[in-house]
């Protein structure tokens, strides 16, 4: 028992900085989880992604002016990851192009602007605070913060559920009996933002991506409704949370790719052996019914 | 005009400034059933998404009566059929102008829903994913969407495609029985037979009404004839369409909207259309 509790619980009981780093994470995972299934049922894994580098030049602003505080760069991110979400929803819905094109046009030029912006200033040091985070520094401000996401996630998908769904499903459908689906759309991507600039002082711009499309990928594996393939994901990233922080500690490895990797090895494992995954499609279903 | 449903006012919809309906005037009365036929691109589809407000008009305008709702089941639906959700997932959009955004969904209005999918043959599919329909059977769940809606004016485009003659008379029975239901209904068909000899009342497109009103007045040979000499084709230059150059509800009285419409003479240049 001993051996058990020094491995799982003990790291946790006796730093104060794992249990605020614990608390953080799996606040994160709550809100970022959900949003990471949607972006991937709408086929914008990969949006998620350019949202994360679009993120960089408001949070170089911030540590530009500011220095490495966590306030005016999270602000910071927030506001050049809106422009960029809005400002490529926008071109794909009145225009011809489709949003993985806008997207990343409007990325790239934003991660220019930003890397521009960071070697301006600051040493590579700093750099890598912004790129990769740290999870084990947490502060309380820092909390709160992600906190105040999670709680506007949570209530924004609860009340937009069955519009953003029916966004999902049928587009036209939804264009046909309500004004809601633009709306509904941009919500969504304000939520993805917020939940990438949550993560960003845990995780950094460039990981905080993988807590939420890597438990969702994983989820994809185990359901066929989006409900408790949510419910699942949001399990799955609390559990690489937890790994990962464990194995940052034990092996003393970076907490952030720790909880990533310990997501894609939940990834791996559900494509394997996923209820839907390779090994039952293969074996188990060359086996028929009648009907 | 005490009963009309919609009225098109000189409209005009299209894509790049190209028409796709040029200059539409007239009526649908309430309660009517009316088959909308034409060859391909002569502006069916387009007239549907105008009427439905998922395409804007370019000039004129659809007026719908007061209080009308409208169902809409596209020709080329936008519908994800990877995404996860099962058949009564599907079916219980069609409950939104019901239960809008956030009302609950009743015991009730499960019912309805399971009444529905029985309505079009598909009663025990509930549980079903989405992925695993046929094409026939995914048209009859999104026609149980449309009968969930219960929505007076009811715009089906081309419903039957890929739908077994069994499944299209049964689609037919639903469709005379919301008509006597006193609910206004267009239908975008191509089998002629079956206008004739189901559709009380016809609208005969090719960008411009060719004919309109009773069937077998509308689908009289001549009429098919002019229909089919339709140029479907854009003229990348055709000249512009000027407001003042012609005087509308004179010549789109929409019994006789032969009207050939042609500008050329106006500006003595530029290619004619075939």
């Amino acid at each position: 028992m001993d051996v058990l509790y020094g491995l799982f619980i003990a790291p946790f009981a006796d730093f104060a900085f794992m249990q605020r780093a614990l608390i953080g994470s799996l606040m994160l995972s709550l809100g970022a989880c959900p949003v990471g299934v949607f972006l991937m049922l709408r086929r914008m894994s990969l949006s998620g992604d350019a949202m994360a580098h679009a993120i960089l030049p408001g949070a170089a602003a911030g540590f530009l002016l500011y220095g490495l505080e966590i306030l005016p760069m999270t602000i910071g991110g927030l506001i050049a990851g809106i422009i960029v979400a809005l400002g490529a929803g926008a071109v794909s819905r009145f225009t011809i192009q489709r949003e993985d094109a806008s997207m990343a046009a409007f990325y790239l030029i934003s991660l220019a602007i930003g890397v521009l912006m960071v070697s301006i200033r600051g040493s590579s040091v700093d750099l890598m605070h912004v790129l990769f985070g740290t999870v084990l520094a947490l502060n309380n401000e820092a909390l709160a913060l992600i906190g105040g996401i999670v709680a506007v996630t949570l209530i924004s998908l609860t009340i937009f559920w069955r519009a953003l769904v029916a966004e999902c499903l049928d587009p036209l459908f939804l264009r046909s009996v309500s004004r809601l689906g633009s709306p509904v759309h941009f919500i969504f991507l304000g939520l993805v933002v917020l939940n990438l600039v949550g993560g960003f002082q845990a995780l950094g711009t460039l990981l905080s991506v993988g807590l939420m499309m890597l438990p969702a990928a994983a989820a994809r594996f185990w359901t066929a409704r989006v409900e408790p393939m949510c419910v699942l994901a949001v399990v799955i990233g609390f559990a690489s949370c937890i790994a990962g922080l464990l194995l940052s500690y034990h092996a003393s490895l970076p907490s952030g790719p720790a909880i990533i990797l310990s997501a894609g090895v939940v990834y791996f494992a559900s494509i394997l052996f996923g209820t839907r995954g390779i090994l039952r499609a293969r074996i188990i279903h060359h086996r028929h019914r009648t009907a | 005009m005490i009963n009309a449903c919609l009225t098109f006012r000189d409209l005009t919809l299209g894509y790049n400034s190209h028409p796709a309906i040029h200059h539409l005037d007239g009526t649908i009365r309430k309660g009517s059933l009316t088959a909308v036929v034409g060859a391909n691109g002569s502006g069916k589809s387009t007239l549907m998404k105008g009427i439905v407000g998922v395409l804007k008009p370019m000039a004129g305008a659809v007026i719908r009566a007061p209080g009308v709702r409208a169902a809409y089941l596209p020709q080329q639906s936008e519908l994800d059929r990877s995404f996860p959700a099962r058949v009564v997932d599907l079916v219980s959009l069609g409950l939104w102008p019901r239960r809008g955004l956030l009302g609950r969904y009743t015991r009730e209005d499960r019912d309805s829903v399971s009444r529905a999918l029985m309505a079009v043959g598909l009663g025990g599919f509930e549980k079903r994913p989405i992925d695993t329909l046929s094409g026939g059977q995914l048209q009859r769940t999104l026609f149980a969407r449309v009968l969930l809606q219960d929505a007076d004016l009811i715009l089906l485009d081309e419903p039957f495609n890929a739908v077994d003659s069994k499944t299209v008379g049964d689609l037919i029975a639903l469709i005379k029985r919301w008509h006597g239901e006193e609910r206004t209904i267009m239908v975008v068909v191509h089998d002629l037979d079956l206008v004739r000899q189901n559709f009380p009342e016809t609208l005969l497109l090719a960008r411009q009404p060719v004919a309109w009103g009773e069937t077998r007045e509308t689908l009289k040979p001549e009429n098919l004839l002019r229909a089919r000499r339709f140029h479907e084709a854009w003229e990348e230059n055709a000249p512009w369409c000027e407001p003042g150059e012609h005087d509308h509800g004179h010549d789109h009285d929409h019994h006789d909207p032969a009207h050939a419409h042609d500008h050329d003479h106006h500006h003595g240049a530029g290619p004619r259309a075939a």
